[in-house]
């Protein structure tokens, strides 16, 4: 049995949608319902053994549940239990407040395998508000022209649309046509998006003054050709670093992440303060040195097929 | 200090130019004095605090963070400054945000001990962005692509002034330029700095490339090869700056001291050789004044300087730059006749028939202080800057060897993955390659691609950025001149080297002997 396998296997546990932790293929699955409904959307035909919330069941002797993890719809950690001892697998996780998606649970373990993809001390993420409040002013100074945001197509776009909802910005919100599925199963999973429209096929004029999300592979594309005079703008926690910015030619970086920033990720170390610590994909080193430095046992772990900085 | 970093992060991620000087000009607007006055010395780049080196930042950093997580940090953002204001915990105080006009008075105060406490304080009182402004504002590297013109452009926008009127008192004024907001805003006359000597804009020369002139219309004279030095004097101070209107005064105290004029003039900042029986010696000798913080008497009496004379801005307090080249000509050739001949002489006018003659002349031109001709529209104004069809420089053609590659190093910026700066050398009778030059210019981009390959694949030892290469590609190198130096082994160093060709048709062993470049130095 693997959890997140890169490869297709026989028995797999699948934290959450994105496509470097669900792969298709695997004879069976067990994730959660909203997991298994993304992974079905993009898969077609794969089917597996619904684990809500709280859920596990039993195998080999190892009991398996899932439990929140705040990062997108669905998202999970797993809980491995045998003979006393507990292990967590966080999966990709974040404690900020995130309307489409039930809050990270924090799960009492012995071993903590923890994700560290913003694991550098430079990666704090601001107040989404604050986000929000840049972006819609950017979008008053623009009205002859419109704001593009590239937002990964799971997760990032839906919670920027919701956060843009709940600044009380109710106007049609336009998207590119390879969001509308995610943002339907979304919507009929109870996580109200409000009006959205395909700017595919839209005449420039209707666009003005409006606000365009697009996966970032579309933004240099000519998709992006059809829109009236963007502004570039990007929703990821790698904006935090000028440089990055600037060499995605984004002019209008938000700091918006699924992630745990480096203060989550400490915070949470000290919270649960497992007696070991497992750290897989991003800044292994760092987070282990901060480990060494608080007297928390930890080691990396190195996995395969991760890429380091396609989503967050 | 917010409005000053929200100002930073826009030019940042603008990549307009109009829409830059729009966003300098709306700051330049709508804050107060003194802020948007340092603002602007910030970005003009005529800021200085002498408290803040970047060494202050590191210390100010080893002593918050751990070291280790301080460098995995630092080698993933690539900015010292930024890393640090990321780093930087927020620490909620109800100190209120320093205005910028505090950081500076606050710095400016200190010592250079006790500066690396004095910035920590005014970090806790920022939040990241603002963090990162007062680290680039105190330490004086904005990098934001911002040059002086521009900043001045953007002032001209914001108050609807000709950038040429601003030119002409800028270099008189200090920040935070007080005087100029309030001419800018119509609050009084614009400055008028007529009893301080300060520098006015050069007059600067396009290449004439293979166009030809009519001498009728254009006087000729020799390009020298040294510091072009503008000499501003009102009887009780004499200054002296360079190209760029930086003060050099303190560098050249005798020429100060010798020029007996009133006015402004301009010149060429020349060594006399002896080897040259006493005419201007090689640029090479000129350089072991420059960059001196000590100027003792024995380089004075070493190296002597002096000035020759191109043109005349200022006679007295009379402006003359309005005047035809021929007028002020001749007004040079009056007030040049009262001064030291020692340390003062005239650029003499070369008399040609024509335009082919004066062709022979500067061909035949080979002393070591000549880099080519100038030609000076007769009726043209003293005009700050690059104006079409006025001035013309018209260098003599390089000197050319060729050499063989021999080590190659990274670039920087836009070529910072390409192996584009080059070491080459020539051969020894006894056949060993001493290095003469290096050169990372005068190719095209895709001659850079196929040189980077051709490093790559015939590396043969590496000293950290530097690789060394298989001695076998020959390069033809340009350059100005060859002069004796202990830069390279070989004893000898050009001046201006770039490559002119790739000779990927010669075989290494047919390149230029050392023996060779040395018949050339002039």
């Amino acid at each position: 049995m693997w959890i997140d396998p890169s490869r297709p296997v026989e028995r797999a546990l699948v934290t959450h949608g994105h496509a470097d932790h669900a792969r298709s293929g695997h004879k069976a699955v067990w994730a959660t319902p909203e997991t298994l409904a993304i992974m079905a959307l993009r898969y077609g035909t794969e089917t597996g053994t619904p684990m809500p919330y709280g859920d596990g069941f039993e195998a080999g002797g190892v009991k398996i549940s899932f439990h929140p993890a705040g990062h997108v719809l669905g998202s999970a950690q797993i809980l491995l239990e045998y003979a006393g001892e507990r292990v967590i697998v966080t999966g990709d996780y974040k404690r900020r407040f995130d309307s489409t998606c039930a809050a990270f649970e924090p799960v009492p373990c012995d071993v903590l395998i923890t994700e560290a993809t913003f694991g550098l001390p430079v990666f704090t993420h601001p107040p989404i508000e604050d986000e929000i409040a840049k972006l819609l002013a950017a979008r008053e100074a623009n009205v002859d022209g419109c704001i593009l945001i590239g937002a990964y197509a799971l997760g990032k776009a839906q919670r920027v649309i919701a956060e843009l909802r709940r600044a009380g910005y109710d106007a049609p919100i336009y998207i590119h046509g390879a969001m509308q599925k995610m943002c339907d199963l979304y919507a009929a999973h109870n996580v109200p998006l409000g009006e959205l429209i395909l700017a595919t096929g839209l005449a420039k004029a209707e666009m003005k003054g409006g606000i365009v999300i697009a996966p970032p592979s579309a933004m240099n594309d000519r998709w992006a050709q059809r829109l009236p005079d963007p502004i570039t703008a990007m929703a990821s926690g790698w904006m935090r670093v000028r440089q990055r910015a600037r060499q995605r030619n984004v002019e209008l970086p938000l700091v918006i992440s699924d992630h745990a920033d480096w203060n989550e990720l400490t915070d949470t170390l000290l919270e649960l303060r497992p007696s070991e610590t497992w750290i897989t994909h991003g800044r292994t080193d760092a987070l282990g040195r901060w480990c060494e430095l608080h007297q928390l046992k930890a080691r990396a772990l190195d996995l395969v097929g991760r890429e380091e900085e396609d989503e967050g | 200090m917010q409005a000053f970093a929200a100002l930073i992060d826009g030019l940042i991620y603008t990549r307009s130019r109009d829409h830059k000087v729009r966003l300098i000009a709306e700051y330049l607007r709508d804050t107060p004095d003194p802020d948007r006055g340092w603002a602007l010395a910030a970005l003009a780049g005529t800021l200085r605090i002498a408290t803040v080196k970047s060494a202050a930042i590191r210390a100010m950093a080893e002593e918050r963070f751990d070291p280790m997580l301080f460098r995995m940090s630092r080698d993933y953002v690539g900015d010292t400054a930024e890393t640090v204001a990321l780093m930087w915990p927020d620490v909620s105080t109800d100190a209120m945000a320093p205005t910028v006009a505090e950081v500076i008075d606050l710095l400016n105060t200190t010592s250079r001990a006790r500066a690396p406490n004095v910035l920590a304080e005014l970090m806790d009182r920022l939040d990241a962005n603002g963090r990162y402004a007062l680290l680039k504002l105190a330490t004086g590297g904005m990098r934001v692509g911002i040059s002086a013109r521009l900043a001045k452009t953007a002032f001209g926008q914001a108050f609807g002034v000709s950038v040429d009127d601003i030119e002409e008192v800028w270099h008189a004024l200090r920040p935070p330029y007080a005087e100029l907001f309030a001419w800018g805003e119509g609050k009084s006359e614009r400055p008028d700095p007529a009893d301080s000597a300060f520098f006015r804009p050069f007059m600067l020369a396009h290449p004439l490339e293979d166009g030809s002139v009519d001498l009728e219309d254009f006087a000729a004279e020799w390009k020298w090869d040294g510091i072009r030095i503008q000499i501003a004097s009102t009887g009780g101070e004499t200054r002296l700056f360079s190209r760029g209107g930086d003060e050099v005064t303190a560098a050249f105290p005798e020429i100060a001291a010798a020029f007996n004029g009133i006015g402004v003039v301009d010149g060429e900042l020349l060594v006399r050789g002896e080897v040259q029986g006493g005419e201007a010696a090689s640029f090479n000798a000129l350089q072991q004044r420059l960059g001196r913080k000590n100027v003792t008497a024995a380089i004075q009496a070493e190296y002597p300087v002096f000035v020759r004379l191109y043109d005349i801005l200022f006679d007295g307090a009379e402006d003359l730059r309005s005047q035809p080249w021929s007028a002020r000509r001749e007004r040079l050739e009056c007030f040049a006749a009262s001064l030291d001949t020692v340390r003062f002489d005239l650029s003499a006018i070369i008399e040609a028939r024509d335009f082919d003659h004066l062709a022979e002349i500067r061909a035949a031109a080979r002393a070591a202080a000549i880099e080519g001709v100038m030609l000076k529209r007769r009726d043209a104004p003293y005009l700050a800057g690059r104006k079409v069809g006025l001035w013309y420089k018209w260098k003599r053609e390089p000197l050319v060897a060729d050499c063989v590659m021999m080590y190659a190093q990274r670039g920087s910026g836009k070529r910072s993955s390409f192996y584009s700066d080059y070491t080459f050398g020539c051969w020894t009778p006894d056949g060993t390659l001493l290095p003469v030059g290096k050169a990372y210019s005068g190719f095209s981009d895709a001659e850079l691609k196929w040189l980077d390959r051709f490093v790559r694949d015939n590396t043969v030892a590496r000293f950290g950025p530097v690789r060394e290469v298989e001695k076998s590609l020959v390069l033809e190198v340009a350059f100005d001149a060859v002069h004796e130096s202990k830069r390279h082994k070989s004893g000898i160093a050009m001046r201006f080297p770039r490559i002119s060709r790739l000779r990927r048709d010669k075989p290494a062993e047919e390149a230029d002997s050392i023996a060779n470049l040395r018949a050339m130095i002039g």
